[in-house]
């Protein structure tokens, strides 16, 4: 199998969507690579920087039989968009009665780790999760990079592809072909029996390298990723936590009110999986705070493989303990 | 400009069918018979009429919260526009939408928009998918005064005039947005003045004077059908009621000799005496417009009153298409 990047394996959904559906059209500020070389100017279009329009025209056009694809580029400039992703994008179709379809895909890098300093470091996949009526993909493979967003562009609602900044350039296999990953199937990246670890996006091999480090110590991990936030394969989370009966979930959103939250929330309130549980449920998250520029403090803010390790030490730690 | 008799037939009883739509709903709001906010558009039906007398059902829409006028004017069905009102499953959102959010994707009816200025960037779209189309179809968005100061209003004109856009915007100037008026959000009182900033044709026009309307959005269609690009249209208005209807009618804060002056400019009432003086309306003809426009209303009423409620086990239906 060929070793892509993740950015690479982005591009190649793009460009394959294109050549497959004359429907799909490009809105953005700015393109990696050269997709007017190909495509042409009517359907990849440089925008002015007007996130509110893109995002409306997306719609808009989505409405009218295109299957748009807007990039955002960074989430946090979505931000002046709040009112067509909130009040438009996510009640558009529910609120008309399901007349018509809105095939429109919004990409965006996220999170922090790279020196971008607040305004550029978020992840507020949460955010949208919490409106009901958008889908949601997070990838943490080149693999599954590809894979969703194909199926994302194909998907007959607004979706929108979070796509992690420290991740770009990861490499990875990528199957050769038209490669989909199904929206709303979590996948287990590694199986094992003592402590499920969610990872998200840039934590799932950070997830995996403890998993194996851990491994040296005789400690069994089991690593499930979500790979799409809407809709939520909770059932695979729970039953990985059934087996295990210990959960740790990573992410670098901070936890108030987080998509970890949400897992921990989902895990906990199913009875089956509760009792099951032989430690209480962790989340490694960010703390709540913007993302600061320097080095040292970024480190700070954002999780690593020891807070990760410390977590699961935790749980192992607190489940032989007596009641 | 001069119409034909069916021409004048249609948008008088058009105007008229807005006009006593909007009164009825006003009615079955105050008998408690309908829900949430009523918007009447009284004594605007002159744009929603000029502007679509010039479109086809492939051209489209966008609205805005005051959207019963132009869902009328598109070619909606009013029986079902009234079920929506009544929040039944027969309404065109199966209940879910309300008198905000009346759409009707089958005449171009790109949707009634409870957010000032959040029809806009969508009615780009809409344009934009008609450029890629090539078939010459235009989209309209309407828009209200208080939307040209947001964002989106700019981000739109902007983007439309960059792209040349088969667009026009249509901006009802009804002197008030919600309840401040015109001369106290903007430093000018003419939003067509922005149209220059866009490099883009900026007309004002009578919104009272349905023949006016029909006029310049007819020559602003022309120029988006051939490929010229969007245009920025301006219709001075006035509504003759409230802003918004949550349970009994707001008390009146505009002044009444204000509102008796734009009355006598009422835009029906100088359609009807357009086609008396040409002769091609009699006062026999205008009559049966009323007797029959009432009798639809009678229909559409008694249509949604027997249209039952949606089931609630329906409530998760059309989040997600397949």
């Amino acid at each position: 199998m060929r070793e892509i990047s993740f950015q690479k394996a982005l591009e190649e959904a793009v460009a394959e969507e294109m050549r497959r559906d004359p429907r799909v059209i490009l809105l953005a500020t700015d393109f990696t690579g050269d997709p007017i070389k190909e495509f042409g100017p009517a359907r990849v279009r440089f925008t002015p920087i007007s996130e509110a329009v893109l995002t409306g025209m997306g719609l808009g056009a989505a409405g009218s039989g295109f299957r748009p694809i807007v990039n955002w580029r960074m989430v946090t400039f979505s931000f002046v968009a709040m009112d067509q992703i909130v009040n438009q994008a996510s009640k558009i179709r529910y609120m008309f009665g399901g007349q018509a379809d809105f095939p429109v895909t919004y990409r965006c890098s996220t999170g922090g780790g790279i020196g971008l300093a607040a305004q550029h470091s978020q992840s507020p996949y949460s955010m949208w999760m919490h409106l009901a009526g958008l889908k949601i993909i997070l990838p943490s493979t080149p693999a599954d990079a590809k894979g969703l967003l194909k199926s994302a562009i194909r998907d007959n609602n607004p979706v929108v592809s979070f796509e992690c900044s420290r991740l770009a350039t990861a490499t990875g296999p990528v199957p050769d072909g038209d490669h989909l990953v199904p929206l709303g199937v979590a996948e287990v990246k590694r199986a094992g029996t003592d402590v499920t670890i969610v990872g998200l996006a840039y934590y799932v091999p950070e997830a995996l390298a403890v998993a194996e480090e851990l491994a040296q110590e005789g400690i069994s991990i089991e690593v499930v990723d979500p790979r799409t936030l809407v809709p939520l394969d909770v059932e695979t989370l729970r039953a990985s936590v059934r087996k295990t009966g210990r959960v740790v979930i990573v992410d670098e959103a901070p936890a108030t009110c987080s998509a970890a939250s949400e897992i921990a929330a989902l895990i906990a309130e199913d009875p089956e999986t509760f009792r099951c549980l032989k430690a209480s449920v962790r989340r490694v998250c960010a703390l709540p705070v913007p993302v600061p520029y320097s080095p040292t403090l970024e480190r700070a803010a954002l999780p690593n493989r020891e807070d990760i390790k410390a977590a699961v030490y935790e749980v192992l730690k607190e489940s032989l303990r007596p009641l | 400009m001069a119409l034909d008799k069916p021409q004048v037939v249609q948008m008088l009883r058009t105007m008229i069918l807005i006009r006593e739509f909007d009164e009825r709903a006003i009615q079955l709001r105050v008998a408690g018979k309908i829900y949430g906010a009523v918007h009447p558009y009284v004594g605007q039906e002159a744009i929603a009429v000029g502007v679509c007398s010039n479109l086809t059902v492939s051209d489209r829409v966008t609205s805005t919260h005051r959207g019963h006028g132009h869902c009328i004017a598109k070619g909606a069905d009013i029986r079902r526009m009234m079920a929506e009102l009544f929040g039944r499953v027969d309404g065109y959102c199966k209940g879910k939408g309300g008198s905000m959010h009346i759409a009707d994707f089958a005449v171009g009816m790109l949707g009634a928009n409870g957010i000032v200025g959040g029809g806009l960037p969508i009615a780009c779209g809409a344009a934009l998918a008609a450029q890629l189309e090539g078939k010459g179809d235009v989209t309209v968005c309407f828009f209200g005064d208080g939307a040209a100061a947001e964002g989106e209003f700019h981000e739109a004109l902007n983007i439309a005039s960059v792209w040349k856009l088969p667009i026009v915007f249509v901006c009802e100037n009804n002197q008030y947005a919600a309840n401040n008026a015109v001369a106290v959000q903007h430093p000018g009182v003419d939003i067509a003045a922005h149209a220059g900033a866009y490099h883009m044709p900026g007309v004002i026009v009578d919104g009272n004077d349905v023949l006016e309307v029909h006029t310049a959005t007819g020559e602003a269609v022309v120029r988006a059908r051939r490929g010229d690009g969007p245009s920025l249209l301006e219709c001075k208005t006035y509504r003759w009621h409230f802003h918004a209807m949550r349970n009994t009618p707001p008390a009146e804060t505009r002044a009444s000799d204000e509102i008796l002056s734009w009355k006598a400019r009422d835009p029906i009432a100088r359609l009807e005496q357009h086609g008396l003086e040409r002769g091609v309306l009699s006062a026999a003809e205008i009559g049966t417009i009323r007797e029959r426009v009432k009798s639809d209303l009678e229909a559409a009423v008694a249509f949604a009153e027997q249209s039952p409620f949606p089931d609630p086990k329906d409530l998760l239906v059309d989040m997600f298409a397949d």
